[in-house]
This record gives structure tokens, C-alpha cells and sequence, in this order.
């Protein structure tokens, strides 16, 4: 071989650049180049995936808690001397009766428990359980009994909700150390707690008024429920998709397929992509100039916030639909223009079903966008009301006041009770819910109609 | 063998179906096509040859309004069909584009069911007064593509399932369902294997008994064996126009002969 490579002539073979089994110096460079990037790589993956953990963590372990709640089980006795004095059962005369004739009713029956079971305790007197017990339990009963006035007179078994202390004690939120200087609950009633718990009759539960109930006041986190704010966010997001989905693919089609190409539309294109950065809070102010000083639409109400997320969501729906657009083949086009089918005919026989999954995976994530968005709904009144009504029908659900479940969040984790923190963290677990849903939804849709070209 | 052409074409060529006098293309500021003047027969496969980028797409394009739809394109000239002016305000496009069906190079089935593929045109110009009149509109079709025996018993298949050569027969079935005057097909075979070329050749030459079918081509041997008539492009210019027989053996002009020999394009 060496001698081939050294003798020129008719022989000659070209020369052999060393052997294949070793690597030279340039290949190891590169090599090398190339692991160490698979490991930055490789390092930033995991460091995402490290925030994520954290995260899911981090919401998991503070929220879960809200989904339980603690309840006492207490067989109360409906007075009808107190609840119905008349004797005839009249609805008008029971309705008369307000929460304070049911307090007593319900805290004798919590004594009566205490008593029965031979618990040792330095209470007396039956007024003293109203630390236990929720404000919101005669509210509850009262309800029950208003519903069906033939429990009247009858001892009937309820789970009374417990006071936020008590939740918090069971749940190691409120420890006796943090009770010394708190004015609502004592020692002596955490040693109560103690003892009722041993007998099972203070237990936590699944808290479903959790999803469905409404907010309620600052004293009383253990009854407030992001039910009324999830159909506010509900509405919100009718208002964002019937008016975003239709203005944003007309706009596209539009702009993409019959729009001359000239300095307006060069002009046009780059505001869209420029709306799409400006920051929500500058649409916020916007829909309260506009929708509500302007136009006098109701305040807080979620056809106002609806509106302004169709602002913020049109760029996200017009970029995305064009993006799908330009996708399809200009064949496809071509062909339909080819058979003789008008501009219209083949934007919407062909090129608007092919370019479907895109659309409609921009509107759910531009959806998802909107549903999570607060900054907006802080400036037309959205944030800080108190959702403690469900809207009546389905005008009502538009035009009455209400709240979002971001804004609702917002508004929780704001309050100083740490019981509306722990609230807080479980409304962000439900709301991440509905986005992921909402995500894996978009995923089913592009797999289902998987470009086919 | 160029005789046996030349007879046919003596009988035939009877009346010009597309006459196009002075026809300048320009993009922006290109000058593509610069004094095109073709007249097209019925019942004749004319063939535009010449190198790439000599304006022979263009033209043919110019011949259904398809360059339309490019913005800076501007068509300047007269052409005519069976008469008439089809760049006058009142011609609609997409009237025009019924009687001037068109095949493209790349095969481009609509991602639909053979069937659907062929229905397509016959249903939006309302062609069919009921479904067995679709049915025998898209088998009549599918038999003149010449591939109505490989797809009969798969017609709710999609389109795009099909193999290359059979894609642009579909396509060749598609332009011919709406029953146009004049097909044209911009280089229909380049993407082709040889197999499937000369099936689309036999085609052609097939077509020509119903339709005047003009067709852009890169290959010269192709030219000779499917048209009567050739027009040869160079740079915007129609250089030659005559019959295929003389274009190849007997060129006029210097370029010409430059070309089909090899030695320009």
C-alpha cells in the first residue's frame, strides 16, 4: 500500500488519510462540541422539569386542603316553638325566622353531643360552642328547614359546618401557640376539639361546596366556594369565543386570501402582531373607557370582561388562523381555481377544512390565555366584589355582577385570614384543571384531524 | 412517421380555438412574456417548449387567467376564445376557467375521496340534476383519465392515497369532469416515473379527439411524440411556432435548432 502511495503511475491509489479506527483531532472536537451540547441541553430539560415538580408541588401540598373541609355531626332538634310559633307550618312565618332563631337550636344540639358523650370540658353553657361552630351552619339549616318545613318539630342529624379555626386546627393550620393572642377561639376549646375528633364527631369531608359554593365574607372562609366565579369565568369565555372565533377567522381569511398586498395591509399585519405583546392591563383600561364609561355596560359584569379578553385574544386567533392558512399548499388552491371554483369556493371548500385543526388549536389556547388573564378584570370591577349570589338565568349570567376564577384567587389571596390562603391555592388547582383540559383538548383536535396532504 | 402526423393534423386543424395577438406578461418590472402571438387549433395537442424560465408557464397560465391570483402580475395583448376578448372586464374568471380546464405539474388531488375529487367540479357548476347523474359523470370521467379500471372499487378512498402517476390521472379525470374546451397542462409528467409518462402520453393523445389540450414540457422527446404543433420559448419570445414535424426536423430559426440539439437551454 505504501508503496503504491509513493511510487507514481498507472497504479496509483489514492492516499490513505489514516485509520478509520482513530479519530483525529478534528473529529474529537467536533464530537466533543456536539456532547456538550446534548448536556446544556439535556441540563436545561431538567431544570425545567425541576420548576415544574417544585411548582405542582408547591400548589398540590398548600391547596389540596381546601377540598376538605371539617364538619360536626350533631343531631338537632327543630323547636317549633322558636321556628314556627304560629303552629300552622305557613312558609311566610318560617321564612320570618332569621338565622338568629336557629344559632341556639344549633349550639344546644353541639352542648347536647358534648354532654351525652361525658366529655370532660369547663363549658357550661351551650352559647359556649359557638366557637365551633361556623357562622354559616344556622344559614345552612335554615335553608334545609325553609326547603322542607315538615322537619319542624323533628330531631334531625346534620353535618354542621365547623368554624375556620377548628379546620384549621385539624388541619394543622392553627396550632395552640397561634391561638394564645386569637380572640375567636381558645385552648380549652381545642382541647374540645381533641376530645370530639377521638369521638368522630368532628371529621373532615370532601368540601364539594368548595367547586360549586360562592364566595362569602372575609370572617367566614370555610363556607366561600368558587362555584359563582367559575360561571362568571364561564360566561366570560361564551362572550370571548362567539365574538373571537368568528371576527378572528373572517379577519384572517380576509387579510390571507383576498386582501391585496399593499403598504395598508403590510401596515395592518404588523399591528396584529403588535397587539398581541401589548399587555393586558392596557386592554383593561381600555374596555373601562370604552364598555363602561363610555358605552354604560354594567360594571363587573362578565359580558364587559368577555368583551375586553376578545380584544386581548383576537391577535392570538388571527395570528394562529393565518399561520394555518399559509400552511396549506398553494396546490390545493391552485386545483380548486383549476376546476373552475371561485376565490370564496375554494377558501371555504378547501383551504379553511384543511387549515380547521390550526384554528382551532389558536382558539383554545387563545381561550386558555383569556380564561387565566386578571390584570383586565381588575379595572372594570371584576376583582373585589364579592360573587356571594348566582347570576339568574341566562341574561343574568352575562349582565350581573360577578367574578372570574383568576380575580377570585387574586381576591383570596389577598384576604388575612391564612383560611382564605389555603382557599386561594385550591382555586389556582382548579383553575389549573380547566386550562389543562382545555390544552388537552387542543392536542385531541390536531391529533384527530392530523394534516392529511 | 412525422407524415402519418401531418396527415392528421390536415384533416383536423380546422378551426383556432385560442388566438393571441401582441400578449406581453410583466411581473413588477420583469417583462416575462414580450410579443407573444399563437394561434391554438381545436382538436390538437400544442406543445410550449423552450428552457427553463423562458415564459412558457407563464403563457399557459395567461391562456385560464390562473395568473390572476399573482398580485404583480399584469397581462397586456388580446386573447381570444372562439372569439372572445377573455381579458374583457366582463368575462368572470372562473366562467373562463370552466371552459379552460387545467392540470398541473405537481399531481394535487384534493385530500378528499377519489370520488369526491371528480364530483368536485360537476357540483359547484350544478352539472348534475341528481346523484346517478353524478355517478355517471364522475365514471365517464375516470374512464377518459384512463384509471377508472385501477380505482372502480375504491371510490371512497382518498385521493392522495393514490400513487404518483395515478395522482395525476385523477387530476387529468378532474379537469375533464367539468367538460372544458381546452386543456392545459403544465408539465404534467416531471414528476413522473417513465412508466407513468407514457400512460399520461396515451392519455393525451387521447384527449385530443374531444379537447384542444396544450402542454408545457421540458422534454423535447416528449414534445415530438404528443403534438401536432410546437412553439418554442426563449427569454419572453415565442421564437418558432409551426408544426412539430417541421420545428424538429426542419427548424427556421438558428435558436431553435440551438435548443433541440442541446445546445442551449
Amino acid at each position: 500500500m505504501t508503496d503504491a502511495t509513493s511510487t507514481p503511475g498507472p497504479m496509483d491509489a489514492p492516499a490513505v488519510k489514516g485509520s478509520l479506527h482513530v479519530q483525529d483531532a478534528r473529529t474529537r472536537k467536533r464530537n466533543a462540541a456536539e456532547a456538550r451540547f446534548k448536556f446544556y441541553g439535556l441540563s436545561a430539560v431538567a431544570i425545567g422539569l425541576v420548576f415544574l415538580v417544585v411548582l405542582l408541588t408547591a400548589i398540590i401540598g398548600n391547596g389540596v386542603g381546601a377540598f376538605q373541609q371539617s364538619f360536626i355531626a350533631a343531631q338537632v332538634y327543630l323547636d317549633p316553638a322558636r321556628l314556627d310559633k304560629a303552629g300552622d307550618r305557613n312558609i311566610e312565618d318560617i321564612k320570618k325566622v332569621s338565622t338568629f332563631g336557629y344559632t341556639p337550636l344549633i349550639q344546644q344540639a353541639v352542648f347536647d353531643k358534648v354532654t351525652e358523650l361525658g366529655i370532660d370540658t369547663p363549658f357550661d353553657d351551650a352559647k359556649d360552642m359557638k366557637a365551633l361552630i361556623s357562622a354559616s351552619a344556622a344559614a345552612i339549616v335554615r335553608d334545609e328547614v325553609i326547603a322542607n318545613p315538615d322537619l319542624i318539630g323533628q330531631t334531625v342529624e346534620f353535618r354542621l359546618l365547623a368554624a375556620s379555626r377548628v379546620d384549621g386546627y385539624l388541619k394543622g393550620r392553627v396550632s395552640r401557640d397561634s391561638v394564645a393572642r386569637d380572640k375567636n377561639i381558645d385552648a380549652e376549646h381545642l382541647d374540645l376539639v381533641d376530645a370530639l375528633r377521638d369521638e368522630g364527631i368532628i371529621a373532615k369531608g370532601f368540601n364539594a361546596s368548595f367547586i360549586t359554593g360562592a364566595d362569602a365574607s372575609e370572617s367566614r372562609p370555610e363556607q366561600a366556594g368558587l362555584g359563582v366565579s367559575i360561571l362568571g369565568s364561564f360566561f366570560m369565555m361564551l362572550v370571548v369565543l362567539g365574538l373571537s372565533l368568528p371576527v378572528g377567522v373572517a379577519a384572517s381569511i380576509y387579510l390571507e386570501e383576498f386582501a391585496s398586498k399593499n403598504r395598508l395591509t403590510d401596515i395592518i399585519e404588523v399591528n396584529i402582531s403588535n397587539l398581541a405583546a401589548v399587555p393586558s392591563i392596557v386592554f383593561g383600561i381600555l374596555g373601562l373607557a370604552v364598555f363602561i364609561q363610555f358605552m354604560h355596560l354594567p360594571q363587573s359584569a362578565p359580558l364587559v370582561g368577555g368583551l375586553v379578553l376578545t380584544l386581548m385574544t383576537l391577535p392570538t386567533i388571527i395570528i394562529s388562523t393565518r399561520a394555518s392558512l399559509k400552511a396549506v399548499p398553494p396546490s390545493i388552491r391552485d386545483a380548486a381555481l383549476g376546476v373552475g371554483a371561485s376565490k370564496m369556493q375554494s377558501v371555504f371548500h378547501h383551504v379553511l377544512p384543511l387549515a380547521m385543526p390550526g384554528i382551532l388549536t389558536g382558539t383554545i389556547i387563545g381561550l386558555a390565555q383569556a380564561l387565566g388573564e386578571t390584570a383586565p378584570l381588575l379595572l372594570i370591577g371584576m376583582v373585589g366584589y364579592i360573587a356571594t349570589n348566582y347570576p339568574e338565568g341566562l341574561a343574568g349570567g352575562f349582565i350581573d355582577p360577578n367574578s372570574a376564577m383568576p380575580a377570585q384567587i387574586y381576591e383570596w389571596a389577598k384576604r388575612a385570614d391564612p383560611a382564605y390562603y389555603e382557599r386561594a391555592w385550591g382555586g389556582i388547582i382548579i383553575l389549573l384543571v380547566f386550562l389543562m383540559t382545555m390544552n388537552i383538548i387542543a392536542i385531541l383536535l390536531r391529533r384527530r384531524f392530523e394534516r392529511r396532504w | 412517421m412525422y407524415d402519418a402526423v401531418n396527415t392528421e393534423q390536415s384533416v383536423q386543424q380546422t378551426d383556432t380555438k385560442i388566438s393571441a395577438r401582441n400578449v406581453q406578461v410583466y411581473y413588477g418590472d420583469t417583462h416575462a412574456i414580450k410579443d407573444v402571438d399563437v394561434d391554438i387549433a381545436g382538436n390538437t395537442v400544442t406543445a410550449f417548449i423552450g428552457p427553463s424560465g423562458c415564459g412558457k408557464s407563464t403563457f399557459l397560465r395567461c391562456l385560464n387567467r390562473m395568473n390572476d391570483t399573482i398580485d404583480i402580475c399584469r397581462v397586456e395583448g388580446l386573447i381570444e376564445l372562439d372569439g372572445e376578448d377573455i381579458y374583457d372586464p366582463k368575462v368572470d374568471p372562473v366562467q373562463l376557467r370552466a371552459k379552460v380546464g387545467m392540470v398541473f405539474q405537481k399531481p394535487n388531488p384534493f385530500p378528499k375521496s377519489i370520488y369526491d375529487n371528480i364530483a368536485y367540479g360537476p357540483r359547484i357548476h350544478g352539472m348534475a340534476r341528481s346523484k346517478a347523474d353524478l355517478d355517471e359523470i364522475v365514471e365517464r370521467a375516470l374512464r377518459r383519465g384512463a384509471i377508472w379500471d385501477e380505482v372502480k372499487d375504491r371510490l371512497d378512498a382518498p385521493g392522495t392515497g393514490l400513487s404518483g402517476g395515478q395522482q395525476q390521472r385523477l387530476c387529468i379525470a378532474r379537469a375533464v369532469a367539468t367538460e372544458p374546451e381546452v386543456l392545459l397542462m403544465d408539465e404534467p409528467c416531471s414528476a413522473l416515473d417513465p412508466i407513468a409518462t407514457a400512460q399520461v402520453e396515451e392519455l393525451i393523445d387521447e384527449l385530443r379527439q374531444n379537447y384542444s389540450v396544450v402542454i408545457v414540457t421540458h422534454s423535447m422527446q416528449q414534445a415530438a411524440r404528443v403534438s401536432q404543433k410546437t412553439a418554442f420559448f426563449h427569454l419572453g419570445n415565442l421564437v418558432e411556432f409551426g408544426d412539430t414535424s417541421q420545428i424538429f426536423t426542419n427548424p427556421e430559426d438558428p435558436r431553435t435548432e440551438s435548443y433541440i440539439t442541446g445546445r442551449i437551454g
